[in-house]
């Protein structure tokens, strides 16, 4: 079980949280956007990234805030995390 | 059998006023308290405890601990509490304990089964696959079954587990696992400093190789009375916790460790009500591990049988329990440790006939103390054989020569017990699971830790200082805990521990004992538990084989519940040598968890009947189970089903129930529909991204059928949205989908427009919902809601008011699932059952029913009102479920818009929702069944669709189904064709709904 | 007309060694932007709470940090009528929702020399005093439940469950302090 720590209320157990996937996904606005290519790539395209991977959590059980984490896959090891909108 | 067992005095672990009976294998047997099973009965010369696996050949006590692969026992203390495969060794004796041994048939002395060692040239390894792989059907219905029961590890209960377990979360700053001289160092040392400490150790005492100290002294005390003294500052610190009996079984991510802690196994009677076992899952900031290490037992033909022990084994078992391995005692060696093993034992007046090292030479303080005592000692010597039938009486030993290669006869020297040791594996396994890495280490002959995954260290022989002096250890100790605790920011006090009178040793054998080159035949086992030989290990990389893991599946070494603590270093040694390759270039299998086997129980935990889930129930569930409704659970919920009346059968019921709503009126618990308040001055801009309909025009006081799409375009969630106030509105959602789809809202408020003001709560469960439906609700209600005016004309269709209800302020909806007039009061859930109640006495004159879930389904089915999840299944549009019509159509954003666009989407002969009426009206279709579009196919059939729901609808006499179809919408009136388990069923396509069309009775 | 139903039926009661259920309380979700909401709410002696996972206690009125826009507001001893006009006063002008969730949540008090130990069998969080000070409030889990636990002293918890969850959690707290009880 991991130990994640939320951007808001500090290191927590991931019993807490939910997991969101992987972060920084654009999804285009609905008007400006009809192109299918860039809508399916938002939809479906995922990195399976081996190593360092921006990922979204939500800390469902606490403070119900979305956020980031940083993690290694080959380790698990959370390098950092940060709040939605900010790098 | 004769002989002396037990000495008169002795025994670190005993308390010799406290005699012990018990059975095993249906004898009577006396112990003493502090007894293990092993060792008591080794006290009465019982050697023999278990048939092997494959062979069924007779095996005895191997070891003193936990990695013992032969003695497996089950203990018995009435037919629920009855559990197999426990380690004899780790059973600790209680009064009136009763066990017996595994696999053997009829009798432990006499086995049928043995006659596969006989004909074991033809059970080679890989036999499994090669004999059983055709026909491939009889795998699972015949050889499976058979080899599973030839192959006993011992019968678990039939009756369910009467105990209780509980479990923990434990944090601390240093979790010390093992409670050896090394752990002991690093937890005195934490716990001086202040840290929060939690020590472990799987012994029911702790101390470890310390209550099997021959000589040592600690700060200047004899060892145990230092171990004494220890444990007692331990135990009195405020912020370290001790626990006894319990494993380290997992070294999970993040430094988390979970524990077993046994709690009333080790009782005559254990206290009614007290947990069984504790699971812990312990959060270190830091771990140390001080698992110390297992010794090897040595590989050579005959090595299996009852009365050949590991050295340290029997080291163990004389000093903590004053018993004898045998009266004429043989040792077979490679590590110095053994002279003082056959030291102890002479000295306690054993006959030890030979000390064989395999060594050419061998020196040290050990071996010195060993030969002046007179051990007669063979430098140069291994064993070719053994002879006994279910104990050993000789073993054969032969010189070795300088090349190490063996070629003079054997001379055969009797004995009641034979010795053995190749030296010590460290116990890396934690370090492993912790995703560390290992080192092999040339002079100590084995692997070793290397760099650390997590926080974490080994020390003492897990580290690799096997035989190391006592001060080596305390100072490596105590040096990892001020480490530990320098990396929890914690001020180390560095503390030292003085020894005198200890001593060191070393030693290492790894594989096979070299044989004389004519020999064959004999089987020289390496693990015991899977009866897996040298012989086995070799045949494999004959045929082939060449990575370790490949070998290790394919002979099944190290794959039975001890996995190969003794053997896995001899199979990669053999393998290796069998490739030409050095051991650390073939590396090792991978160390998993458990560390040891866990029951079920611990690992369930409190989870099981009532508290398996939290069991959720309304505020009116106690007046729907006292009028005796049948429940069905829906996602958490227990919801009332139907309310059966003296006779009924469920469709009888909802026969009677689904009349009545249409004729009079029902009265139904629609709590459980999952609500969400949407409020802020953004709410219902909000609401028009999110869900597909257009909410600008939705009037205060009004509701509107809402849909909610994933952004794949497809249908994820419905339920009425009712404005309540210019900026707040009520969402309602489906039962089962009321988290996810607060949860979706939260997820695109805050990462997609968290600029905008609006909020979302649950009210799921602040609310109790009581629906009044049928022509007589308004009539039931009138008398009920004082001011609100709930007329056709204040409050149609669609609307809502708040008014008090039996002067309980209340959400009064004019909505309807059956398609009748209804009603839906929301009241604060503590007044649900009372207002409920209220509403049901005024109903009565009216002849009011309350009706359950499934007539909910008939009703809606009968109006073709889709129930999202059963209708629909995650690839349906909104135009494929009938619900075009409520796409906002001028809109500029909401979920899923820009997918409705993609042609597949609109493509006319998508799956669409159709009512299909049988040829038959009584014949109710199978849900899930396929749909033909022409008769009399033969597989593989063309199908064009399946059904989606289907009931007897008692108010039209016939049976209804809905179902989605190919270009259903333009197939209304064609026949189509359902196969079904008694033949192909005709069914006309219709509208999708079946009563009341035109809404004239949801409208009065 | 019927009389007006003026008793509530909560959950049931219970309670074991250490642990009992609480009478209703009121109970809000106050959901705003703390910056432009503490100064009034504080001027009208309901103080919000502005530190992360902590409460702000005033008499009978508690504040629970629950998220960065999001508090808990409690009345203790169920003082719904005194509170809310007080509220609407002191949030009149600012963008917020206030739902009253007085009937979803509730109550159970645990106290005693065992309390964190009874808590520690279904919640993974680290309740040593150095880790987790009085003022405490998170939500969090109870085995399978969500709770809210709010740390009020050294030895004393309140824990706050959805209303269906509370036989859940009653129901492990009678296992857990049979589990901890001196043998007899
Ligand atoms: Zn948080």
């Amino acid at each position: 079980m991991l130990v994640i720590p939320c951007p808001y209320c500090g290191p927590r157990p991931e019993l807490e949280f939910s997991y969101g996937g992987q972060a920084h996904v654009l999804r285009p606005a609905a008007a400006t956007n009809p192109d299918p290519a860039g809508w399916n790539a938002f939809q479906y395209e995922r990195a399976n990234t081996r190593g360092l991977h921006a990922e979204r959590w939500r800390h469902v059980h606490g403070c119900a805030r979305f956020f980031n984490v940083i993690r290694d896959t080959t380790t698990d090891e959370v390098l950092r995390s940060y709040r939605s909108g900010e790098k | 059998m004769s002989g002396r067992w037990r000495l008169a005095a002795g025994g670190n672990d005993l308390d010799r006023s406290r005699p012990i009976r018990f059975e095993f294998d249906g004898r009577a047997y006396q112990g003493l308290q502090g007894d293990t099973l092993a060792a008591a009965l080794l006290a009465n010369g019982v050697h023999l405890v278990g048939r092997s696996f494959k062979y069924h050949r007779p095996r005895g006590i191997v070891a003193a601990g936990p990695e013992d692969p032969n003695a497996l026992v089950t203990v018995r203390r009435d037919a629920a509490r009855t559990t197999p495969n426990l380690n004899a060794g780790q059973v600790e004796l209680y009064e009136g304990l009763v066990a017996s041994s595994q696999n053997r048939w009829p009798s432990l002395r006499f086995d049928v089964g043995r006659v596969n060692d006989l004909l074991s040239r033809f059970i080679p390894s890989g036999f499994y696959y090669k004999t059983f792989m055709w026909p491939r059907t009889a795998w699972h219905r015949l050889y499976e079954p058979r080899i599973r029961a030839a192959a006993g590890l011992g019968m678990a209960p039939a009756e369910a587990d009467p105990d209780c377990y509980a479990q923990r979360y434990g944090h601390c700053d240093v979790l010390i696992v093992g409670a050896g001289p090394a752990g002991i160092a690093a937890a005195l040392t934490a716990a001086r400093s202040g840290a929060r400490v939690l020590l472990c150790d799987e012994q029911p005492q702790c101390g470890g190789s310390v209550r099997a100290e021959r000589a040592a002294r600690i700060e200047g005390k004899p060892a145990a009375e230092w171990l004494r003294d220890a444990m007692q500052e331990l135990a009195q610190a405020r912020e370290v916790t001790v626990l006894s009996r319990t494993t380290a079984f997992a070294y999970l991510p993040h430094n988390m460790v979970a524990l077993s802690e046994r709690l009333t196994d080790h009782l005559a009677a254990p206290p009614p009500g007290k947990p069984r076992e504790r699971l812990w899952q312990v959060r270190a900031r830091q771990v140390i591990l001080a698992t110390g290490a297992i010794e090897r037992p040595l590989v050579f033909p005959g090595n299996d049988l009852p009365g050949v022990m590991l050295a340290g084994a029997a080291r163990s078992f004389l000093h903590r329990h004053g018993v004898l391995p045998g009266n004429r005692v043989a040792l077979l060696t490679a590590h110095d440790e053994s002279y003082g093993t056959a030291l102890d034992l002479k000295n306690a007046g054993v006959d030890i006939v030979g000390l064989a090292d395999l060594r050419p030479r061998a020196s040290g303080a050990l071996v010195e103390a060993a030969r002046r005592a007179g051990v007669p000692i063979r430098a140069a010597t291994t064993a070719i054989g053994t002879r006994g039938n279910l104990r050993i009486s000789a073993v054969g030993l032969s010189a070795l020569d300088a090349d190490g290669s063996v070629s003079g006869a054997p001379e055969w020297v009797d004995c009641d017990a034979l010795l053995v040791s190749g030296g010590y594996t460290p116990s890396v396994h934690l370090h492993s699971q912790a995703r560390g890495k290992l080192r092999w280490d040339g002079a100590a002959q084995s692997f070793v830790p290397a760099a650390a995954g997590q926080p974490c260290r080994s020390i003492g022989a897990c580290s690799g200082l096997t035989g190391a002096a006592l001060a080596e250890v305390f100072s490596q100790a105590a040096a990892a805990a001020c480490a530990a605790l320098e990396a929890c920011g914690i001020a180390a006090r560095p503390a030292s521990f003085t020894t005198s009178d200890d001593m060191t040793s070393g030693g290492s054998w790894l594989g096979a004992l070299p044989l004389p080159g004519a020999m064959r035949g004999g089987k020289a086992f390496v693990d015991w538990q899977n009866d897996v030989t040298a012989a086995d290990l070799a045949l494999a990389v004959r045929e082939g084989f060449r990575s370790i893991e490949h070998i290790k599946r394919y002979t099944t070494t190290g794959m039975a519940t001890d996995q190969g603590k003794t053997s896995n270093l001899n199979a990669l040694a053999i393998a290796a040598q069998q490739l030409g390759r050095p051991i650390p270039e073939v590396g090792l299998t991978t160390f998993r968890m458990p560390y040891l086997p866990v029951g079920f129980g611990g690992l369930a935990g409190y989870a099981r009947g009532e508290l398996f889930a939290p069991l959720r129930k309304t505020p009116m569930y106690d007046w729907a189970a006292a009028r005796g409704a049948v429940f069905e659970p829906v996602a958490m919920w227990q919801r009332a089903r139907y309310f059966p009346q003296s006779g009924e059968d469920m469709h009888q019921a909802v026969a009677r129930e689904c009349q009545c709503v249409r004729r009079t009126c029902g009265l139904f618990d629609a709590s459980t529909l999952g609500k969400i308040e949407v409020a802020g001055p953004d709410a219902v801009e909000f609401m028009n991204r999110m869900y597909v309909n257009s909410w600008n025009s939705l009037q205060v006081g009004r509701c509107r059928y809402g849909i909610l799409l994933r952004d794949d375009g497809f249908v994820y969630d419905d339920g009425v949205v009712a404005r309540i106030a210019a900026d707040r509105l009520h969402v309602t959602t489906t039962t089962g989908g009321a988290p996810r789809v607060l949860g979706m809202m939260e997820d695109y408020l805050q990462t997609e427009w968290p600029d905008l003001k609006v909020w979302l709560t649950s009210t799921t469960e602040q609310w109790a919902v009581i629906a009044v439906q049928g022509p007589q609700a308004r009539a039931v209600l009138e008398d009920l809601v004082g001011q609100a005016d709930i007329s056709a004309a204040a409050l149609p269709h669609m609307a809502m008011t708040r008014g008090l209800v039996c002067g309980v302020p209340a959400m009064i909806f004019r909505v309807s699932f059956t398609g009748e007039l209804g009603y839906e009061i929301n009241v604060p859930a503590d007044y649900g059952a009372e207002v409920w109640n209220a509403v049901w006495q005024a109903g009565q004159a009216h002849g009011m029913c309350a009706y359950g879930t499934e007539t909910m389904h008939v009703l809606r089915a009968e109006k073709g009102y889709i129930i999202v999840g059963q209708d629909t299944d995650g690839t349906m549009t909104p135009d494929d479920a009938g619900l075009g019509w409520a796409v906002g159509k001028s809109k500029s954003e909401f979920i899923g818009m820009v997918s409705l666009r993609k042609p597949a989407l609109r493509d006319p002969d998508r799956k669409q929702l159709v009512g299909l009426l049988t040829a038959d009206p009584r014949h109710v279709l199978e849900e899930g069944s396929q749909i033909a579009a022409t008769p009399g196919q033969r597989p593989p059939m063309r199908l064009v669709g399946h059904v989606t729901s289907s009931y007897y609808s008692p108010v039209l006499g016939r049976s209804i189904a809905l179902a989605v179809v190919s270009g259903g919408r333009a197939r209304h009136g064609q026949t189509l064709y359902v196969p079904t388990p008694r033949g192909e069923t005709a069914v006309t396509v219709t509208q999708p709904v079946f009563y009341d069309p035109k809404g004239e009775r949801l409208n009065a | 007309m019927p009389e007006a139903i003026a008793t509530r039926i909560p959950p049931p009661r219970a309670s074991g060694l250490g642990w009992r259920t609480l009478d209703p309380q009121s109970c809000w979700s106050l959901r705003v932007e703390l910056a432009a909401a503490a100064g009034p709410m504080a001027t009208a002696g309901l103080p919000l709470a502005l530190a992360a996972c902590r409460a702000a206690t005033r008499g009978e009125w508690a504040a629970l940090w629950l998220g960065p826009d999001e508090q808990l507001l409690v009345g203790m001893n169920s003082s719904h009528a005194q509170f809310e006009p007080r509220l609407a006063g002191a949030l009149a002008g600012i963008a917020h929702a206030l739902v009253d969730v007085s009937h979803r949540q509730a109550a159970i008090e645990i106290a005693g020399p065992d309390a964190t130990r009874l808590l520690a069998l279904g919640c993974p969080l680290d309740l040593h005093l150095s880790q987790a000070p009085v003022g405490l409030c998170t939500r969090t889990v109870f085995a399978k439940a969500e709770v809210v636990l709010w740390r009020q002293e050294a030895d004393r918890f309140q824990l706050q469950a959805w209303r269906s969850f509370l036989p859940y959690v009653t129901g492990l707290l009678a296992l857990g302090s049979q589990e901890l009880a001196p043998q007899a």
